[in-house]
């Protein structure tokens, strides 16, 4: 059968509207890994007769990285920092959260702004002020430069763990509160089994908001432990301000299939912790 | 003192959250074993009384004892009772089992232990894995969900979650259970089902059980004992045959069952009189005692009139009828009253019918008089009050705020709108203390005739009936005796006035 009406041209389609996302996708994150890829699996040799400078497939980055005890370390530390960073942010974070949760404390949220705001201003600014005034209390990073270093992260990544650890507190549902006391559960055990697992899924989208930015980041330790301490972002940042692009690429590499890693220990915990899921 | 074999017993308990009485001066002895049920309206105070057994609450005052021992302070973990929730409240990361479970891991009970040196201490221990499955399995088995032991709570219907949390609280054996609406959520069929299962759980495992509803039929169907709250008070406590047959007040009649209420008086010995009509009762009320009289829609009683043979009966017109399954559900009018009643009989719509009630149908119930209501009052075209025949000079402009009365009696509103009122219909209230009786037969605005004089305390409270059977009732200092020819005299600004429907419909242009 034929249609009787012209085939129109064009027809706005919902789909449509993604577009200029795609568009950015493809530009600006598909692109980049790409080229990230193609340097981590390439190396530039100088041929030996004609002095010519050629690329070539090649697995000398990844030799490079396994081989060197001095990338290991960095990596080392840099899991070592994260993770303490991570595990301070909660401690601060988690009684921080469930008191602002609290109504009564917290009225109209304004609290709870307080302790977001620091994310409003920019992270260098606010890293360099870090170092005046720890430099003032006394502490810097030719002094303490590990305890310098968590400062600063510390400072820069709790309001990410009070964020949605809080909007976890909000949504604890008391009533489950009061079935564990009925229960016989004591105020530890209420809190132990009942609060923690309610609280589950925030946790680990707080520990997500922290532990992986605190690996890559680079300039926080930079600045504060006066370049002391390098983390695996350092190292990356130092491998291509030393055109050492095979290098770097790779270790970006790394880094990225350790995102990923913990992104897919956490969705699997966080489902078999809560259907629901977390709220970041 | 509590009564033998009382396992809680609220004394004087009251209950203040920012200075509203929550729960005011709450007695109750509950025995062991019994089905206790709070019954009344959302905002009584029931599950705040209830959030108090549990330890939720501290009272304000007064005092919750437990087997004789006062557990008014005790933290709810220490208590032996358990709750169903309203809202089921289950862990909803634990499985059907671990839920179940959730108490018992936290129990610890005493044992004995023989020390070296042959002594003997007595030690606290958890529940052995053994014992704790055998107590889950023996739960789940009660409830009927033994196959759902490791599914997850999000996967479990309505009713199966609301199963999985009474098993979660009667596995910890508590010497009371307590259940918040339990079945609020649930659709009517399932509602039903679990209405009867709770009545047979409780049979079986013979646990105290307090059960707060705000559904009549709900608490008539399970209790042994219902206690119908009203604002935070007691109304009644009694069987569910009692409070259904012998309503202590109008609004216990109310909220139990569906009943007609009248405002009737006593006019004999064993005579009442309501729809204008003299009725035998059981009930012995002083003589032109003001009471509350209701009849359930079942007892009221409708036969044919046959031919035009004229009855002392009441006579009612059939307005309004529905088929509702087993039988009719009528409405009946009489003057300007309505009657529901219920039959099995079919009669047809607009037919004249007789009305009786069964004597000891009608209960009858004392009323706390504190103000003349005259719900068929109306108003005639120079505004004045009627009240069967007597008028009084009234303030219309009550009727709408900011308004007032122009020189041709319309009512103008504040917002320049013109009202009409003759003929509307209205309902005047009098304070007793607000009428006037004086001497004489024409000197005010009502006559009657003073039919009975009471003595209250400190005044005396006289009855004037006119020649259209109104009566109003007089709180006085004055000593008047029946028989006295009197007239009565209101001043305009104590009658209280509220119109019947909106004032729309007076509107002028």
């Amino acid at each position: 059968m034929k249609s009787n009406k012209a085939k129109r041209f064009f027809t706005l389609q919902r789909k449509y509207l993604s577009i200029p996302y795609i568009v950015f996708l493809v530009l600006f994150i598909i692109v980049p890994i790409g080229i990230v890829m193609f340097y981590a699996f390439t190396y530039e040799y100088t041929d030996p007769v004609t002095g010519v400078k050629f690329i070539s497939a090649s697995g000398q980055a990844f030799l490079n990285f396994f081989t060197s005890w001095s990338k290991w370390n960095v990596l080392f530390v840099s899991l070592f920092i994260a993770t303490l960073t991570t595990l301070i942010c909660l401690l601060i974070g988690f009684p921080l959260a469930y008191f602002l949760a609290d109504k009564k404390v917290n009225k109209n949220a304004v609290f709870v702004t307080l302790f977001i705001a620091p994310m409003w201003i920019n992270f260098v600014l606010r890293t360099g002020a870090t170092r005046d005034l720890l430099t003032w209390m006394g502490i810097n990073g030719g002094n303490h430069p590990y305890v310098a270093t968590l400062i600063g992260m510390v400072q820069n990544y709790l309001p990410f763990v009070i964020l949605p650890l809080y909007t976890t507190m909000l949504k604890l549902d008391k009533s489950q509160i009061e079935a564990a006391r009925d229960l016989g559960a004591n105020p530890t055990q209420v809190f132990t089994k009942n609060i923690l697992p309610q609280a589950f899924p925030g946790i680990v989208s707080a520990c997500l908001m922290t532990f992986m930015p605190t690996m890559s980041s680079y300039v926080i330790s930079d600045v504060l432990s006066e370049g002391k301490i390098t983390l695996f972002g350092n190292y990356i940042e130092l491998e291509f301000t030393n055109k050492a692009w095979h290098d770097g690429s790779f270790m970006a590499l790394v880094m990225l299939v350790f995102i990923g890693l913990t992104m897919l220990i956490s969705q699997k915990s966080s489902k078999e912790g809560k259907k629901e899921g977390g709220s970041w | 003192m509590a009564k033998e074999n009382c396992i809680i017993s609220l004394q004087g308990v009251n209950k203040v959250y920012d200075g509203n009485t929550v729960v005011n001066d709450f007695n109750l002895d509950i025995t062991k074993g019994e089905f206790v049920t709070f019954l009344g309206p959302s905002g009584c105070g029931k599950t705040t009384t209830l959030r108090m057994i549990a330890g939720f609450e501290t009272p304000t005052s007064g005092q919750i004892l437990l087997n004789g021992e006062d557990i008014t302070r005790i933290p709810p973990h220490k208590r032996p009772i358990n709750t169903v929730f309203q809202r089921y409240a289950l862990f909803p990361y634990l499985n059907v089992y671990d839920n179940v479970a959730f108490g018992l891991k936290l129990k610890k009970i005493p044992y004995e232990k023989t020390k070296k040196d042959g002594t003997v201490v007595t030690k606290m221990r958890h529940l052995t894995r053994e014992e704790i499955d055998a107590k889950v399995m023996r739960a789940l088995k009660i409830i009927d969900l033994e196959d759902l032991e490791t599914r997850d709570i999000s996967t479990l219907s309505g009713g199966q979650q609301q199963r999985v949390a009474i098993a979660r609280a009667i596995v910890n054996e508590p010497e009371i259970l307590l259940l918040d609406e339990p079945l609020g959520a649930l659709d009517l069929k399932m509602r039903k089902e679990m209405q009867l299962e709770l009545k047979d759980m409780h049979k079986k495992l013979g646990i105290t059980f307090i059960y707060v509803t705000h559904d009549q039929e709900e608490a008539l169907t399970m209790s042994d004992t219902i206690v119908v709250m009203k604002s935070g008070e007691i109304q009644q406590v009694g069987t569910p045959i009692d409070i259904y047959n012998e309503p202590v007040s109008a609004y216990v009649a109310n909220f139990i069952g569906e009943s007609n209420i009248y405002n009737a008086t006593m006019v004999g010995k064993l005579k009442v009189k309501f729809l204008n009509h003299v009725f035998d009762c059981v009930d012995d009320f002083p003589l032109n005692e003001k009471v509350d009289v209701v009849v359930r829609p079942e007892d009221v009683e409708i036969t044919v009139i046959k031919d035009e043979a004229t009855s002392d009966k009441l006579v009612a017109k059939i307005t309004n009828k529905i088929f509702k399954g087993i039988h009719y559900e009528y409405v009946l009018e009489v003057g300007k009253s309505e009657i529901v009643a219920q039959s099995t009989k079919d009669y047809p719509l607009d037919s004249m019918v007789y009305i009786d009630f069964e004597p000891e149908n009608i209960q009858i119930m004392k009323k706390e008089l504190t103000k003349n209501l005259y719900p068929e009052a109306y108003l005639d075209k120079n505004n004045k009050l009627i009240i069967s025949d007597a008028k009084f000079d009234v303030d219309v402009s009550q009727l709408l705020k900011g308004s007032h009365v122009d020189d041709e009696l319309y009512l103008i509103a504040e917002n320049g709108k013109k009202y009409d009122l003759d003929d509307a219909d209205v309902i005047a209230e009098i304070g007793l203390g607000d009428i006037e009786i004086v001497d004489g037969y024409d000197n005010g605005n009502a006559n009657g005739v003073v039919v009975s004089t009471i003595y209250i305390g400190d005044h005396w409270q006289v009855i004037v009936r006119t020649q259209e059977e109104e009566d109003f009732v007089v709180d006085t200092q004055d000593t008047w005796n029946e028989g006295d020819l009197v007239s009565v005299i209101v001043k305009p600004e104590k009658i209280s006035l509220t119109l019947k429907g909106n004032i729309d419909k007076y509107e002028v242009e």
